[in-house]
């Protein structure tokens, strides 16, 4: 693939993608327009976060993928695979030595430094999108700070099922002013976005970009009376026993067993490789 | 004992593997040849081009061949290729008045300068099958006549020498791209008939047919359809004067449609208008019937709520590589998303049972 450019995109589109991200950068949590690339991979399956890395990568980087939290899935793989081949970068499974990481519904469990960068795959950027279907009408409502109807919506979750009801893409707001979609990470990813790392939001089919720069406050939309909570399976892990990391959960056999494992590839190897040990953890080494 | 589901390269490889030779088909066929598909499946091939944005009759048969036929697929071939290709620069517009027409039918009237030309059209064919066609049989020529020299009138321009058509008001702005930039809400009409002209062919269809079914029915008339070649022509800095780098085939269909006059408009027949590459009329025309709907602001219309009147719907559902995209997207794993519904349903269920039960327990 060398008759392309480095990371595929010619230079004048990555320098538009820079710019989306440095003013996505400069006004936290806001949905920058930018002139997203048909990609050779649908969108759907992440080009939004595609170009963003693309026009993030540098030859010295080190790039990791995760999908669902693994470096295995198939998404996963597909796209690491395309940067191997356009950019000629580095690329790991683990956590620690990348540089920048592109994911697809998940947070790394690991904390992530100031000499990471967090790319997310964004579906749908518009928080208010199930509530109000029209850009023209969203735009002006985050112009206007005019969030009540998500408020209500919350209270209409926990007025009919006593909760409120939405368990992934949880909505924050962002340094106390932009209401943000977190893409779809499960709500138990909620707390970590606050972060050392910079955290960088591609939606390639809906044509935004947005950022949430390090050490910025963000905030899960809550009421006192019914606070925030970051929930999983209240199960350890059972391959590597972790209590702290979120879970998937695994239908082993025709009777309808299951078993839990971190939902974190790289993290449920690394304490495993420390020696820590699961319920299950002989079967699952196997 | 646990097997995880892993995707692996390996998986990836062999997948694309079996691909080719379902592609391939049986290797007891002769193989398909571009030349074979550009010329025996033109049709595909212009719907390709149009949605595809990109006039290349042989990358567009290429992309069908590889596409194993899926024409969407083929056009998102075309797609991801156009958008490495650099942007030498920008022609001048086309003069669909000049064009070397193949086909040229009026539906308002009986005839006009240049006639009507039937041109090769399935309008008049009895749809039997033909077993012939089975039988590989050979077609005799068609009879020929010499093509008309001088250039062919448009009909609209006779109705506004009557002045009883709405002007189009003519500018040299350069118009918007919503390849190159993100398209925002309210957008100009060049840049929704551009959205219109690259739309999926079945949900521009469906659009136009629902306003002849009244959903903001505006009564359209084929003022004029026509098929030919057109010359494409760029001013070349460098010898200060228009050159002709190549034609291409385009579709194009003017609406006259009957308006009654609104609060701002005298009655007056009103335009819709479609372009399209290729021989591709039924996009055409309903892209006409589409632009015409979506026009009822600038006319001074009442908005009736329809879906072909509302701008930000259509445009936004239109593409459909976007849409194929975001609808196939959810075979992808999703687990974990799942996984925190499930324990939330889990979870709500609980609560919901505490609540029950205890009051039964009670009765």
């Amino acid at each position: 693939m060398s008759e392309y450019n480095f990371a595929y995109l010619d230079e004048q589109t990555k320098r538009m993608i820079r710019r989306a991200i440095l003013k996505g950068l400069a006004v936290p949590g806001y949905q920058v327009p930018f002139a997203s690339r048909e990609m050779p991979m649908p969108y759907g399956w992440g080009t939004g976060g595609v170009q963003v890395s693309a026009a993030t990568l540098t030859p010295e980087d080190t790039f990791k993928v995760i999908d669902q939290g693994a470096d295995d899935t198939t998404n996963a793989v597909s796209i690491r695979k395309f940067f191997e081949n356009t950019a000629d970068v580095e690329t790991t499974e683990e956590t620690e030595k990348a540089t920048v990481i592109q994911t697809r519904h998940r947070i790394p469990e690991a904390k992530l430094t100031e000499d990471q960068i967090l790319v997310y795959q964004v579906p749908i950027p518009e928080p208010l999108r199930f509530l109000e279907p029209r850009e023209t009408e969203t735009r002006k409502m985050h112009s206007l700070e005019e969030y009540g109807l998500m408020h209500v919506k919350l209270y209409e979750d926990i007025s009919q099922h006593g909760a409120i009801s939405t368990s992934y893409a949880y909505p924050v707001k962002v340094s106390d002013r932009y209401v943000m979609d977190p893409s779809p990470i499960p709500k138990f990813d909620n707390p970590k976005l606050e972060m050392d790392a910079i955290q960088l939001f591609g939606a390639g089919r809906e044509q935004r970009i947005y950022a949430v720069p390090p050490h910025t406050k963000v905030v899960s939309l809550d009421f006192e009376d019914y606070p925030f909570e970051a929930t999983k399976a209240d199960h350890p892990c059972d391959l590597c026993g972790a209590e702290d990391s979120y879970l998937d959960e695994v239908i082993m056999d025709d009777a309808g067993n299951r078993m839990f494992v971190c939902s974190d590839t790289d993290y449920c190897r690394s304490r495993r490789a420390a020696g820590h040990v699961g319920r299950l953890a002989e079967e699952g080494a196997a | 004992m646990y097997v995880a589901v892993k995707g692996g390269e390996k998986a990836i490889e062999n997948a694309h593997a079996w691909l080719a030779e379902e592609r391939r088909g049986s290797t007891n066929i002769a193989e398909l040849s571009i030349a074979q598909i550009r010329e025996q499946l033109s049709l595909a091939v212009n719907r390709v081009m149009a949605e595809g944005s990109l006039f290349d009759p042989d990358l567009a048969a290429l992309a069908i061949k590889q596409a194993r036929g899926d024409l969407i697929e083929a056009i998102f071939l075309i797609r991801a290729y156009r958008t490495t290709l650099p942007r030498i620069g920008y022609s001048n517009p086309v003069e669909t008045g000049q064009m070397a027409c193949d086909r040229r039918i009026s539906a308002t009237f009986k005839d006009a300068p240049g006639g009507q030309v039937l041109g090769p059209t399935f309008d008049y064919t009895h749809r039997l099958l033909d077993f012939k066609l089975a039988a590989e049989g050979e077609v005799s020529s068609a009879p020929e006549s010499r093509p008309r020299t001088e250039p062919t009138p448009h009909i609209t321009e006779f109705l506004k020498g009557e002045d009883i058509i709405q002007d189009e008001p003519s500018s040299d702005t350069i118009p918007g791209d919503l390849t190159r930039e993100p398209m925002e809400f309210p957008a100009d009409r060049p840049l929704r008939l551009q959205s219109l002209t690259r739309g999926d062919e079945g949900f521009v269809l469906g659009m136009a047919y629902s306003t002849q079914r009244g959903y903001a029915r505006n009564h359209a008339f084929v003022g004029e359809l026509r098929i030919g070649k057109v010359a494409v022509e760029m001013d070349v800095p460098e010898l200060g004067f228009a050159i002709e780098i190549g034609e291409i085939e385009l579709t194009e269909c003017e609406t006259v449609n009957q308006f009654k006059g609104s609060k701002t408009e005298p009655p007056q027949f009103t335009r819709g208008y479609g372009l399209v590459f290729g021989q591709s009329e039924r996009k055409s025309i309903a892209m006409a019937l589409v632009d015409r709907a979506l026009r009822w602001e600038e006319l001074g219309e009442d908005n009736l709520g329809a879906p072909a009147q509302d701008e930000e719907f259509v445009l936004s559902h239109a593409d459909n590589i976007q849409a194929t995209g975001f609808l196939e997207h959810i075979k992808l794993p999703h687990y974990v998303d799942f996984q925190s519904e499930l324990e939330l349903v889990r979870n709500l269920r609980r609560e919901a049972e505490e609540r029950i039960m205890p009051r039964e327990a009670a009765e």
